[in-house]
């Protein structure tokens, strides 16, 4: 069994206008089906409001289906026995770094998790240290967290998850307020926890570049799966992908249009190195 | 309105045992109808100066001049330095406070003394310029997307009729299609008025295509100043700064690298085309 499964997910939130009464109903995520197998790296695209974060605050219980089941790790997420396991199974990190650092301390933050699961003291430190080396921030630990930049403060959010010892992460747009060396950071960090701890990830976020070592893209679109497959697959389809309001990697681009003006490329064109390779050698 | 900054340095905290330099020693020149990107990884002073540039933090030492005045002048009027500059902030959408999307737009005119009906007027104007569909005229700003919202936003902020545009990272969190859409706008109304345009981005990509000159701010200095071409052929330093050039750039280098005669200055995907087109003789 999968860590995370869905079946026929529903969510709808209900329209109420200024007095509370109800106008209707918007249906955020519709009938949607996953499969997620432990160790794997997923990413999730989909324009603003297609219904990626509601899908993705399913997997720690922060909501609860309208219909339909989620499991991870073999729990029904609507049991309220078992939140606070899911919790501990599958953490989340959110898009402001701001919003989620409480501790005066780097490490007093990443040992907060822990300290709340009743995880004895020495064991507590333990974590932390090996957390930290993991998002390599274990020099940072005992500074200030507000003295950090955007990608070092966003790897303490992470460390703090991972001090948990979850099986999996879901990361909601980590990336969206860092700048270039944050988001490389944070994106090295992310890839580091999947292919070395073997933590599942879950990825959602609107930069294209971040998610070409994904072993599988869901694409969303008014709540639905709207495209799935490995980046190569997703990518080769500019055209789907720029009616759903994404993009591709600028290089995939590129690709593209030099395709398109009669240069023998192949599709679905993701790194620098693979594009120069394949122009270098068509000469 | 020409806006000059004349050796300009600004203390946080000054005489205090945590004063920091924001900015040191910064002259600048940014004539009318400019579209200047500027870009620096996080603390490198890219807020901290553009909030000078319409008087919400006052200079340490140094002057500056707009439209030839000195707006540290004793009887120059900083309110109407603020009706001339305005400032996009981050996130401008959690500002957005009233009941439909046309009243939040009439309240900076207002503000600013103009009758109902004038404020209403260009209020309009505003939000025809910024592309939102007459229809969410009257619905409540939070019921709109992410795009919409930040453009109600923007809106908001033209309805006063600004000389000069200063927007701080107004496509963070947005879909790759927002992105482009409010960019594309701005970019209209740079070319249609005139007006003077700054943007604050940590999107090498965004800045290559839309402006015509880039300042690049590192520890409270500019450390490049110049067109788009020039500043991304330091893109070594940039990288050393936390930054990073547009993906095309490492193309054409990776080209280079593999014995191709090709010009690297390309910074655009269509720059690009044309660059390897003509390389492999294909035009």
């Amino acid at each position: 069994m999968g860590i995370i499964q869905t079946k026929d997910l529903v969510y709808e939130y209900i329209r109420r206008d200024e007095d509370g009464n109800v106008e209707g109903f918007t249906t955020a995520v519709d009938k949607v089906n996953l499969d997620i197998r432990p160790g794997e790296f997923i990413a999730i695209l989909g324009h603003n409001g297609s219904g990626k974060s509601t899908l993705a605050k399913h997997i720690n219980a922060i909501l609860n289906p309208t219909e339909g089941t989620v499991w991870v790790d073999g729990m029904d997420t609507a049991r309220q026995e078992h939140v606070w396991d899911i919790r501990q199974r599958a953490g989340m990190v959110f898009q402001n770094p701001d919003n989620q650092i409480i501790g005066q301390v780097v490490e007093e933050d990443v040992g907060f998790g822990p300290e709340n699961m009743g995880v004895p003291t020495k064991e507590i430190w333990e974590r932390v240290e090996e957390s930290l080396k993991a998002v390599g921030m274990y020099e940072y630990r005992k500074h200030s967290p507000n003295k950090l930049s955007g990608g070092q403060k966003q790897r303490v959010s992470i460390a703090g998850v991972l001090a948990m010892h979850p099986k999996c992460i879901v990361l909601d747009e980590p990336t969206a307020m860092l700048d270039p060396k944050g988001r490389r950071e944070v994106v090295r960090a992310v890839r580091a926890l999947n292919d070395v701890e073997g933590i599942t990830v879950v990825l959602i976020t609107h930069y294209m570049e971040e998610i070409i070592h994904a072993d599988r893209v869901f694409v969303m679109d008014n709540g639905k799966i709207a495209m799935e497959g490995a980046p190569r697959e997703i990518f080769s389809q500019v055209e789907r992908l720029k009616s759903l309001r994404l993009d591709v990697p600028q290089v995939t681009l590129l690709a593209y249009e030099l395709r398109k003006r009669g240069i023998r490329l192949p599709e679905g064109i993701l790194t620098v190195e693979e594009l120069a390779d394949a122009l270098a050698g068509s000469i | 309105m020409p806006i000059i900054l004349d050796h300009v340095n600004y203390i946080y905290g000054e005489g205090g045992p945590l004063a920091v330099k924001a900015l040191d020693d910064v002259c600048l020149q940014i004539p009318d109808g400019q579209f200047v990107g500027i870009i620096g990884h996080t603390g490198s002073g890219k807020s901290t100066l553009v909030q000078h540039m319409n008087g919400l933090l006052k200079a340490t030492s140094g002057h500056i001049y707009f439209n030839g005045e000195d707006i540290y002048d004793r009887d120059f009027r900083m309110k109407k330095l603020r009706s001339k500059v305005g400032l996009v902030f981050q996130y401008p959408e959690h500002q957005l406070f009233e009941i439909d999307v046309f009243s939040d737009v009439c309240f900076g005119p207002k503000n600013l003394g103009l009758d109902r009906k004038e404020a209403e007027l260009k209020a309009f104007d505003a939000l025809r310029k910024v592309g939102l569909p007459t229809e969410l005229y009257y619905q409540s700003p939070f019921e709109l997307s992410g795009g919409q919202k930040r453009r109600v936003a923007i809106a908001g902020v033209l309805a006063m009729e600004p000389e000069v545009l200063i927007l701080d990272e107004p496509t963070a969190g947005l879909d790759p299609k927002g992105r482009e859409e409010i960019l594309h706008q701005i970019k209209e109304l740079q070319q249609k008025t005139n007006m003077t345009i700054l943007l604050v981005s940590h999107s090498m990509e965004d800045v290559a295509e839309y402006v015509d000159r880039i300042i690049v701010m590192n520890q409270g200095k500019v450390m490049y100043d110049d067109v788009p071409k020039a500043v991304f052929s330091h893109y070594k330093e940039l990288e050393e700064v936390g930054l990073s050039a547009p993906q095309v750039t490492y193309i054409l280098h990776a080209l280079k690298e593999r014995g191709l005669r090709v010009d690297v200055s390309a910074t655009t995907i269509d720059e690009a085309v044309g660059t390897i087109l003509k390389t492999l003789g294909r035009t």
